[in-house]
Formats: structure tokens, C-alpha cells, sequence
């Protein structure tokens, strides 16, 4: 049975707890509404980005430039694993990491040769203990604060010099999509070759449709299109992870304050009841001592 | 005169989006202006103004620092790298920019970080351009 003193200092050092969630929850809370109106004013530029691309690769026949058809191999395989750099936003960055890992099993399995790059801190130190030889290198995002383009086009830069130096066949990248605050869907995306999304939701242009005319050339467009789709599928996967991290955090402060709410709630119950049975049987001896006499 | 769709997007921010006029646009082979059912075109762009006439002597200028230029039949769009509203441009500020950018070469100790403030000169030089003035 602990003392009281014992069961005065858990109270307080729960209720102590609960004010820094409630705090973080705060934070994370102001935090999404920047991040998930960023993520949002991203959207356009990237799905235009998608339509344009769709409608110049449609073009293309056979073969095309190594970023949109591959370089024929299939043997080594990069992973992008896009995490936050900071814990306690529940199983964010574990489910993150969770799907990079069955990706891994399954190339590995295969014969694959994996290589990882990390970005962000948390992703990194999960995978550290089962894949250290594979993580060839780790992009931290501490210095960050506001995600601008200039940072996803660094990495998506990198890339694209590792895969033209050779080093990997397929690219492909995992975020976590931010659906609502309660909702984050860890996502697999491939880069290298390029996905092209089926243009066959687009609205159907009546008439006949007139050929494009590419200035200077389609392939010349082409060339610069696609290492730029690159980083931007990286800024948007970021930004899409920066919103998400904050509402995964939220929602896990929200709960980790209820709990302790609860706790508090209970503890209180038991120090109020062994107080009382305190001063009871204080009472009985009084009483019984007085009876004696 | 007749209205078409424009869009100018760049990847932190749409900047622009309604039934314009004509739009004046720096494409990579020279300027060029579109105008409401322009045959289908996809040009790069180089940095510059874009001028966009929404009619009624509405005019509005932004910088545009590269990018693609797509015209289908249903509208213009333009996906910026970079792109400021002119009036939101400060030339004194651009200037000290500049300068201190030529400070930043001159101060560099390594190879990369004099690069990165080459590159960021080039890019002031060419938004200096574009502003004039």
C-alpha cells in the first residue's frame, strides 16, 4: 500500500504531464493548420504537373528518356524513406517505416539489392538496427523549419544523380498521405521510371484534337519535366508527411492528455479513500483507547 | 474581346487563376502572347514577366523564374519554378540582395558554398532584369 505522500507526488507529477500534452497538443494543433494549407497550396501545381506529363509521355513512343521508361534493369532498388525528425506522434513514423520494411522483405526475397536513404531522423534510427549496411545515406530535416521547394529539390536532385551515376534501377518513395487529422495512409510511391497517371479521368476534349506543338522540342521539354516531376513529387510527399506528422502528433497528445485525465482521476480516488480510512481507524483507536479506561 | 482560362501555378503557392484576355509569356525560343483559342502549345520558359490583360485595362505582371507553358483547349497554364507578383517586389530590397550576394562570393570559404551564391546572384541579376527600372 503506498503512503499517502507516495500517492500525493504520482498526482502531481501525472497532472504535470498532462499540461505539457495539453501543450503539445496545442502546438501540433496550430502547427497542422500551416502545414496541411501548405500541403494544400502545393496540390494544384503537382496535379498539373501529373496532366502535363500525361499528356506529353502519351506521345512518346517507345523508349523515351531513362527517367520515364527505366533503364531496363531491375536489380537495384532505392527506397525514400520520408519520416519526421522528431517522436510522440503515435505510430506515425513506425507506420512509415512498418511499410518500408515489408517492401524490403519482399525485394530481398526477391534477390534485390536494397539501398535506402533516409530522410528525416526517426526513419533513420528505426531502420538502423535491421538494415544498417543498406542505408547508404540520411538527409536530416532538423534545420528545416518552413518546407520550401529549395529542400525537396536538393534531395530530388540527389536522386537523380545517383541514378545517373548508376548506383540504382527503381526508385521509390514512402510518405505517409495526409487524408484528415485522424487519418494518415503510409504510401509507397514509385519515381524512377516515372509513373504516369492514365489520363482517362480527364475531361474528353470535343472535336478533333488538335497536335501539339512543342517548342523547342518534345524531348527537350521532356528532359526537364521530368527531373522536375521528381522533386516535385518529393516536395509534395514532404509536405503531405509534415502535415500528417502534426496531425498524428495531435491526436496522440489528445489521448495521451485524456489518459492522464483518467489517471489523475483514479489516483485521486485511491488517495481520497486511504485518507479517509486513515483518519478511521485514527478514530477507532481514540475511540477504543477511550473505552478501556 | 474573347475570354479563355489562365492558370499560373508554382509549387508553394497558386498565384493565379480566371478568365483572362491575352497573356504576354517569356517562352524559351521568345516572347509570345495567347490569346483565347491559341493552337495547343508546350514551350519552357525562361525567366521574365509574364503579363497578364484580364480586360478593362486590367492588367497584372508577375516575375516568372522558369518553367513550362502549356496551352490545350481548355485554357493556358503556366507551372512556374518561382513566380512574384511584380507588386510585391521591392527594387531597393532586390538591390541589397544583389549586393549581398556579392558579399557572399567574395566571403565563401568553400567551393559549394560560393556556388549556391553564384547561383542566387544569377537569379537576382535576372529578376533585376526582368523589374528594370
Amino acid at each position: 500500500m503506498p503512503s499517502l505522500k507516495d500517492l500525493r507526488n504520482r498526482i502531481s507529477s501525472v497532472k504535470a504531464t498532462q499540461k505539457i500534452t495539453k501543450a503539445m497538443q496545442m502546438v501540433a494543433a496550430a502547427k497542422l493548420r500551416r502545414a496541411q494549407s501548405a500541403a494544400e497550396a502545393a496540390r494544384p501545381y503537382a496535379e498539373r504537373m501529373e496532366s502535363v506529363l500525361a499528356n506529353l509521355a502519351s506521345g512518346v513512343t517507345a523508349g523515351g528518356p531513362a527517367l520515364l521508361a527505366g533503364n531496363g534493369k531491375d536489380e537495384t532498388h532505392l527506397l525514400v524513406v520520408a519520416t519526421a525528425e522528431r517522436g510522440l506522434c503515435g505510430a506515425f513514423n513506425s507506420s512509415i517505416v512498418r511499410l518500408a520494411r515489408e517492401h524490403i522483405a519482399r525485394l530481398q526475397d526477391q534477390g534485390k539489392t536494397v539501398k535506402i536513404l533516409c530522410v528525416g531522423k526517426k526513419g533513420f534510427e528505426q531502420l538502423r538496427r535491421q538494415y544498417e549496411r543498406n542505408i547508404i545515406e540520411v538527409i536530416e530535416l532538423r534545420g528545416v523549419k518552413q518546407m520550401g521547394f529549395d529542400t525537396a529539390d536538393e534531395i530530388g536532385k540527389k536522386i537523380i544523380r545517383m541514378f545517373e551515376e548508376g548506383d540504382f534501377d527503381v526508385a521509390t518513395l514512402f510518405f505517409s498521405r495526409f487524408k484528415s487529422v485522424i487519418a494518415q495512409i503510409p504510401t509507397a510511391q514509385q519515381l524512377i521510371p516515372a509513373q504516369i497517371p492514365s489520363n482517362e479521368n480527364a475531361p474528353p476534349v470535343e472535336g478533333p484534337q488538335a497536335s501539339y506543338e512543342y517548342e523547342p522540342g518534345q524531348d527537350e521539354i521532356l528532359s526537364t519535366l521530368l527531373p522536375r516531376n521528381i522533386s516535385v513529387q518529393v516536395f509534395r510527399a514532404l509536405l503531405e508527411n509534415a502535415a500528417s506528422e502534426q496531425g498524428a502528433r495531435m491526436s496522440a497528445m489528445d489521448n495521451a492528455t485524456r489518459n492522464a485525465g483518467d489517471m489523475i482521476k483514479k489516483q485521486t480516488t485511491i488517495y481520497n479513500r486511504s485518507r479517509q480510512a486513515m483518519i478511521t481507524k485514527e478514530l477507532i483507536e481514540i475511540i477504543s483507547g477511550a473505552e478501556a479506561l | 474581346m474573347a475570354a479563355f482560362h489562365f492558370e499560373l501555378v508554382s509549387p508553394e503557392k497558386h498565384l493565379f487563376s480566371g478568365e483572362v484576355e491575352s497573356v504576354v509569356a517569356p517562352g524559351a525560343d521568345g516572347q509570345f502572347t495567347v490569346l483565347k483559342d491559341h493552337a495547343p502549345v508546350m514551350t519552357t520558359l525562361k525567366a521574365g514577366v509574364v503579363t497578364v490583360s484580364g480586360g478593362e485595362g486590367k492588367v497584372e505582371k508577375l516575375f516568372v523564374r522558369g518553367g513550362f507553358a502549356d496551352v490545350n483547349a481548355s485554357g493556358f497554364t503556366i507551372l512556374a519554378e518561382q513566380a512574384i507578383p511584380l507588386s510585391e517586389i521591392d527594387v531597393a530590397k532586390v538591390d541589397a540582395d544583389i549586393r549581398n550576394a556579392r558579399e557572399d562570393i567574395s566571403d565563401a570559404k568553400s567551393d559549394e558554398a560560393r556556388l549556391a551564391a553564384s547561383d542566387k546572384l544569377a537569379q537576382l541579376q535576372e529578376l533585376r532584369a526582368a523589374i528594370g527600372g
